[in-house]
């Protein structure tokens, strides 16, 4: 499986200046990875209106169990939501936080 | 964060009949119903589509709420009997193949009562073994476990026994012996002064538990295979249970048996047959999987109809359902003069709102159109409750998307007894194939997500504002009436996915097609999958996702063919009848991160091909615009091809490009993959727009592609897409006749 560098932070900054793709092929290599995590460890997002907010979340590991929102974790900006969950997915798969 | 859902007993609705809406509140003490006709249920703010009307009706206004549970896993029972009940010793013992078995308690055979603790249970245990448990009435309980846990997926014969003489209870399971592993055969012993009758019904799969509103429900069900069980008088010894296990028809030779349970008797039913002397048969509920390959099965046979005796397990799930069974809040008479349409019963409950949505067609033998909207009823149902989005560690990048879901996402996550979708795997990986439209649905409904019968609206947006006068017709009502409730139409519309059809609505399709019928196909992926009605289970499609094609879950090998009708199951392009030999094209291609667009062929220049590019230039590029990514080419898109059937003379008058990398080639159009199955290198991933007459004097018109409709609306519905669209439905909608070219 494809290991993430932590050191490149310069994907980082791609990814955080254009989340919206297209990406170049390393980036794409890296979002790939983070999109195959394992469900548990997935940070996700819930819309709770329609195009105007977003909250993160994180999937539970087990079906029926309360999925956790993180009231603190409020988005009016999609694309907001999507760099938090980058973020804390590239924490969990590297053990880093995004510099 | 839902606090209230509902749904109905039917979603094809005709004047003077009755539609009964049921509906829970998960909180809220009231509710707010109102009739809506529902115009365009897309609700996304910039879009400014959203239209509904409101429509007077006797149940508007205020209701009390109240929450309805379901009781959702599927399991067997057999009526209390004094057969059951007078037993003093007996023997209880199938062959099971558990593939939970650390899931907690779950209960195999049962006559259990918890207050007080009476009768017996063979049972897996906590500890994920297998045990007996007894209880006498006086509070005594007993357990007997065999202290190791039962293997996943293999089949192991279990029994246990009690001996009024002694008090002895036995407990004893014997695996088919593998060739690889060491699986764990061996008894237990423990003894109970008395086991007392519980005189309530013995179920298989489940033990029985009540609601806390007093409605009798299930629970501990048990998730794996059952086969042949059998309960006997008397405490039987190893090879007596053997024998009886291994004996199609043990009773004739051991008169101790009080029921043989044969499961391979019907198959396709719920009911439950004993070929025992005290005829204690029983029936399903919730519709676990029968015709499963059974402990016997030795694969010379695939067909469970030609080998019935192999296919004698049934599969039970803890998470199968197959009616709800809410009580009716209100019903609804629909009025002579409610013009056919499609419908919703709006609900509104403190910040949250949800959309029964029903569809009214016009009263038998009559039409208020020359156009029918045939609504896609039966792929909204193979859709229905659709988890794959947060149960599938793929999905993210097979759609190129970060997991973002709705409010009815997260309910559905945290409500296992609202069921799946056949998209779905069960708690234990087996494939879904039931989808019951008898409970709450979650993805079918206005202001959902832009897909089935959300993205459907678009089109009935467009009809609405182009002034097109259409009836609606359900898949339902093809499958239960044939060609006939097509033929008094000049044209039939589909929806923007018409993926699912039964043997019924293909045949019914084809026939209409091929008389002087006109159908425009505006949508993709569609005519792909055989699936089952049947008259037995009201409301819920079957469907086997057999050999390939993009399937989303693997289905079990030795179960191809489906056990309501008895059909091989799987694509239809596997089966003889593939799409482009139905309607010209068929699924290329998937891709939903970005669209393309459409560029005119020399076909589109041939005479016959005319009225449909009225008004639009000859080097314009078609749909580079949409509201499903940016373009009117994507999602899925289909192509002609004549070795699968698009006929000789058909044209294809556009074809699209500029696809992106994450469009890739559907794996039932490739045998080995290869370097080049994207969207910008491969040259046959494309949208084919496709017209054929037919010799009947009726012709077809297909825009292979899920995402055009959602081009209609832009620009206020003044696009090259609506043009099109247009031509060709004003042109099929007239009594002029096309005729077949030379």
């Amino acid at each position: 499986m494809y290991e993430i560098d932590p050191s490149r932070t310069d994907l980082v900054e791609e990814f955080r200046n254009n989340p919206g793709g297209p990406f170049s092929r390393e980036l794409t290599l890296v979002v790939n990875r983070l999109h195959v995590m394992p469900m548990a460890d997935r940070h996700i997002l819930v819309c709770t209106k329609r195009s105007r907010e977003w909250v993160l979340a994180k999937m539970p590991t087990v079906r029926g169990a309360k999925m956790e929102l993180y009231d603190d974790q409020v988005f009016d900006d999609y694309y907001k939501g999507v760099w938090e969950v980058f973020k804390r997915r590239w924490k969990t798969v590297t053990g880093q936080d995004v510099a | 964060m839902k606090k209230i859902l509902g749904y109905c007993d039917d979603w094809s609705a005709v004047q003077g009949g009755t539609v009964n809406f049921k509906v829970s509140t998960y909180g809220p003490d009231r509710y707010e119903a109102a009739l809506v006709r529902v115009i365009c249920g897309d609700d996304e703010p910039g879009h400014g589509l959203f239209q509904e009307e409101e429509i007077d009706a006797p149940f508007n206004g205020e209701h009390p709420g109240h929450l309805q549970p379901i009781d959702a896993g599927s399991y067997g029972v057999v009526p209390q009997s004094p057969a059951v009940d007078g037993l003093k010793s007996f023997t209880v013992q199938a062959w099971v193949f558990p593939t939970t078995p650390m899931k907690g308690e779950q209960g195999i055979i049962t006559n259990w009562a918890d207050d007080p603790a009476t009768g017996f249970a063979l049972m897996i245990d906590d500890t994920g073994s297998l045990a007996m448990r007894v209880g006498d009435g006086n509070g005594n309980v007993t357990d007997v476990s065999i202290g190791a846990p039962l293997a996943e997926r293999r089949w192991y014969l279990v029994s246990g026994s009690y001996d009024s003489e002694t008090k002895v209870i036995d407990v004893r399971q014997a695996p088919i012996e593998s060739t690889l592993e060491n699986l764990i055969a061996g008894d237990a012993q423990g003894s109970a002064d008395n086991v007392a009758g519980a005189g309530i019904p013995l179920m298989f799969a489940a033990f029985p538990a009540v609601f806390p509103n007093g409605k009798p429900a299930s629970t501990k069900h048990f998730n794996g295979k059952i086969d042949r069980p059998r309960l006997s008088a008397g405490a039987m010894s190893a090879e007596e249970i053997s024998a009886a296990a291994s004996n199609e028809s043990p009773c004739e030779q051991n008169s101790n048996i009080v029921a043989a349970w044969d499961f391979s008797r019907g198959i396709g039913t719920d009911d439950i047959r004993d070929t025992g002397p005290n005829n204690l048969h029983g029936h399903t509920v919730n519709l676990p999987s029968r015709g499963c390959k059974g402990h016997n099965w030795t694969g010379n046979e695939q067909n469970w109809q030609q080998a019935p005796q192999e296919y004698g397990a049934i599969h039970f799930h803890d998470d199968d359902l197959y009616d709800a069974g809410w009580e009716t809040d209100f019903d609804y008479v629909i009025p002579d003069d409610l013009r056919s349409g499609v419908y919703a019963v709006r609900l509104r409950a403190e910040d949250d709102e949800w959309y029964v949505t029903f569809f009214v067609r016009p009263k038998k033998g009559t039409t208020t159109a020359k156009l029918a909207f045939l609504v896609s009823t039966v792929t909204y149902m193979a859709y229905s409750n659709y988890h794959w989005l947060f149960h599938e560690r793929f999905a993210e990048a097979t759609e190129s998307l970060w997991t973002t879901l709705e409010k009815t996402d997260v309910f559905l996550q945290e409500h296992n007894e609202i069921g799946l979708s056949t998209y779905d795997t069960h708690s234990d990986g087996s494939g879904v194939r039931f989808a019951s439209r008898l409970r709450p649905i979650l993805n079918m409904a206005s202001k959902t997500p832009l897909w089935s019968f959300n993205a459907d609206t678009h089109i009935l947006g467009w009809l609405e504002s182009q002034g097109i006068e259409f009836d609606v017709i359900t898949d339902e009502d093809l499958h239960n009436e044939g060609a006939s409730v097509l033929e008094p139409y000049n044209a039939v519309l589909t929806g923007t996915h018409p993926e699912y059809y039964t043997t019924p609505m293909l045949d019914g399709l084809r026939s209409y097609i091929t008389g002087p019928g006109r159908l425009v196909y505006l949508g993709g992926n569609g005519f792909i999958w055989r699936c089952a009605l049947s008259d037995k289970f009201p409301g819920v499609l079957e469907l086997r996702r057999a050999e390939d094609g993009i399937r989303y879950r693997d289905e079990e090998p030795g179960e191809y063919y489906l056990e309501l009708t008895g059909e091989y199951g799987g694509l239809w392009r596997r089966l003889g009848m593939p799409p482009q030999a139905v309607v010209g094209v068929g699924t290329i291609a998937c891709g939903f991160d970005s669209s393309g667009y459409y560029r005119r062929t020399e076909d589109s220049f041939n005479p016959r091909a005319g009225f449909i590019f009225e008004g639009i230039e000859d080097d314009e590029i078609i749909g580079d615009f949409g509201l499903l990514g940016d373009g009117a080419s994507g999602s899925e898109i289909d192509a002609t091809d004549p070795m699968m059937g698009t006929p000789a003379h058909a044209l294809v008058v556009a074809s699209s490009e500029g696809h992106s990398e994450n469009t890739l080639i559907c794996p039932d159009e490739i045998g080995f993959h290869h370097a080049a199955m994207d969207g910008v290198q491969s040259p046959i991933i494309r949208a084919d727009m496709t017209f054929f007459e037919t010799p009947g004097g009726g012709a077809v018109f297909s825009v292979s592609s899920i995402a055009w409709a959602a081009s209609l609306p832009h620009n206020g519905y003044d696009n090259n897409v609506a043009r099109i669209s247009e031509n060709v439905v004003r042109r099929f909608l007239e009594d002029a006749p096309f005729t077949m070219p030379k």
